[in-house]
């Protein structure tokens, strides 16, 4: 699962982003290969999300480079959203839509035709085993299967790279099993994955993780590497020993 | 299948999904034209009545006996000529007066025709016609009585409104409900709809798709422009049924004006929608931001002639004053664009100004 990325999907150098006097982003730089599951942690107001819309083309960084699935963040944000899913924490679907109209909706803004959403809707309902759903609005799902809907529409229109911010946050043990065995599946299909999350555990699963500390990233590497390196057990304490560098040494 | 008429199914979909906003929406409206229509002209007891009375004789003390039994109405004052009625009235001395002609019993007595002239305090326009309604049945009542004992004897009873002339009956609501059903639709609608996206993230799934953010905002707005359309036209059709409120100018004149004030509503709603981003806090900022000016300051109930001159300032920017003004002209003068360019132009430069600074505000959420 691990080892160096063969192509590069996202590329970051030295990616600044500033608020006025405050630096939310500061010079970061990275890449993700293609088909590689990256983890993105920091605790809440490290720059994640301020990284993440730079990334996605919602905001424009004030200094560095940044291309993702080839293309400039600067100048091609129309392209990289094409190319590009996104899902939040929030859910991403219409409650008030059945999962059929939710799914003819994202098709219909990511311009497929309508025979490519007939087809790709089929199987998706299908792997996740909701045909019987799809008449049923959003909201009478349970929650688990919600989440695991909203990340198959983020990939109708499979895009090379799909974020996820925090997209397991409030779910229960075994969904969050479940939706990791979907995240692996679409990086078995060179789906690039971005995600963020909250449990360290999480980002055991992951290829490669980076950690932000106030705006910088402070730790990038496998979850295996980044053990030895600092000479922890796992991701948990790191991520502790980082994000307080007061609590214990940090080089 | 194209991204942008998804995008306006979807917020169709939404709008009959939620049925009960939807009822309220459409059946609202309806119900306020019956509520001011009817409910708001209350009762009147007491009014403050001046008989002026030249040259008194048994049938104009019988006719003054009548005004005087009736628990409507309260004879203050009975005076020989209308001389001090003006300061009367400017006092709120007296709140109407009934005034005889010079030569009115002596015209009875020999069979003509006479004259009482009735003029009501009209300031507030709903109790002015209806105070001239009850004194024009007490008078038809002495004159029919009149008539069974002599026969053929007529009273033209003619009714005057005071301070608010051209005010002809409780049209004037109308115009004014128009507005207010333009800004709840617009403003308000808009307003809960664009923040009811933030607050369930999928505004975000939008902005991050590769729909233009003009897109975004038509694909959610164009659905209120639609209903607002259809709020318009049937108020203006219940109020001409059940009401015979004329609509004496051009129909056609009057909607695109309309248009034109949700423009500036809906420019309003995504303003107070790009500050916000609870569905309750959107409510609440188009409630006091939106329709509290809009049923206060803009003439729709309260005249603006008679406010403080602060207020009478403030009601200057406040759009629906404009509309309310527009929308008057139209439907009870009948007059066009000849005579309502100004205000025209005053709201066209509003919508100009709220356009611009609404698509702004969105571009700067975006970056």
């Amino acid at each position: 699962m691990t080892g160096k990325p063969s192509s590069v999907a996202i590329e970051a150098h030295e990616l600044t982003r500033n608020f006025g006097s405050f630096t939310a982003v500061d010079h970061i730089t990275f890449d993700v290969g293609v088909g590689e599951v990256f983890g993105f942690l920091g605790a809440n107001g490290a720059g994640k999300t301020t990284a993440i819309r730079i990334l996605t083309g919602l905001l424009a960084p004030t200094s560095g480079t940044a291309r993702v699935a080839g293309h400039d963040v600067y100048t091609e944000s129309e392209r990289i959203k094409r190319r590009i899913g996104y899902m939040s924490q929030k859910f991403s679907l219409y409650e008030d839509l059945t999962v059929g109209e939710n799914i003819r909706l994202y098709g219909g803004i990511y311009d497929l035709t309508r025979e490519q959403v007939r087809e790709r809707a089929a199987s998706m309902l299908a792997r996740l085993g909701l045909e019987q759903a799809v008449g049923t609005q959003v909201r009478a799902l349970p929650l688990g299967w919600r989440q695991k809907l909203a990340f198959s529409v983020a990939l109708l229109h499979a895009p090379s790279i799909v974020f996820l911010d925090e997209p397991t946050s409030g779910v229960d043990p075994i969904t969050r099993r479940q939706f990791w065995e979907l995240i692996y599946e679409a990086a078995a299909r060179d789906t690039t994955v971005f995600v963020t999350t909250h449990y360290m555990d999480e980002a055991e699963y992951c290829d490669r993780i980076s950690i932000m500390v106030s705006g910088r990233i402070e730790a990038l590497g496998t979850p295996a590497e980044l053990k030895e390196r600092f000479g922890v057990g796992t991701i948990d304490e790191l991520f502790v020993r980082l994000a307080r560098p007061t609590a214990g040494a940090t080089s | 299948m194209s991204a942008f008429t998804g995008l306006l199914r979807k917020e169709w979909l939404h709008i009959l999904r939620d049925r009960r906003t939807l009822f309220v929406v459409i059946f609202m409206p309806i119900l306020q034209v019956v509520l001011f229509g009817y409910a708001i002209r209350t009762d009147i007891s007491g009014i403050r009545l001046a008989f002026v009375d030249p040259s008194p004789d048994a049938s104009s003390i019988e006719l003054r006996n009548r005004f005087a039994a009736t628990d409507a109405f309260r004879l203050v004052r009975v005076l020989p000529n209308a001389g001090t009625l003006d300061r009367l009235f400017a006092s709120g001395a007296i709140q109407q007066a009934v005034i005889l002609d010079d030569d009115f019993a002596n015209r009875l007595a020999r069979g003509l025709p006479a004259r009482v002239l009735v003029v009501a305090d009209a300031s507030e326009p709903n109790s002015g016609s209806a105070m001239q309604s009850y004194a024009v049945a007490v008078i038809q009542g002495f004159q029919r009585e009149l008539a069974a004992r002599g026969g053929g004897v007529q009273i033209f009873a003619e009714s005057r409104m005071r301070f608010n002339p051209t005010q002809a009956s409780s049209n004037l609501f109308v115009p004014g409900l128009i507005a207010f059903v333009l800004t709840i639709i617009s403003a308000l609608m808009t307003a809960i709809s664009l923040t009811r996206e933030k607050e369930t993230g999928t505004m975000e799934i939008l902005l991050v798709s590769p729909l233009k953010p003009l897109e975004i905002i038509v694909g959610k707005v164009l659905a209120y422009v639609v209903i607002g359309f259809v709020s318009v036209l049937l108020v203006v059709a219940e109020a001409r049924l059940v009401f015979s409120v004329p609509l004496r100018g051009s129909l056609l004149l009057l909607l695109g004006e309309g248009l034109l004030y949700i423009l500036t509503s809906l420019s309003l709603g995504i303003l107070i929608s790009s500050r916000t981003s609870s569905q309750r806090v959107a409510m609440i900022g188009a409630l006091a931001g939106t329709m509290l000016p809009t049923i206060l300051l803009s003439g729709f109930i309260f005249p603006i002639e008679s406010m403080p001159w602060p207020l009478r300032l403030i009601a200057n920017i406040v759009p629906a004053k404009w509309f309310v003004i527009i929308a008057r002209g139209v439907m009870l003068k009948g007059v066009g664009l000849d005579y309502l360019w100004r205000e025209t132009l005053i709201l066209l430069v509003m919508t100009t100004l709220l356009v611009a600074a609404a698509t702004r505000s969105f571009r700067i959420r975006l970056a």
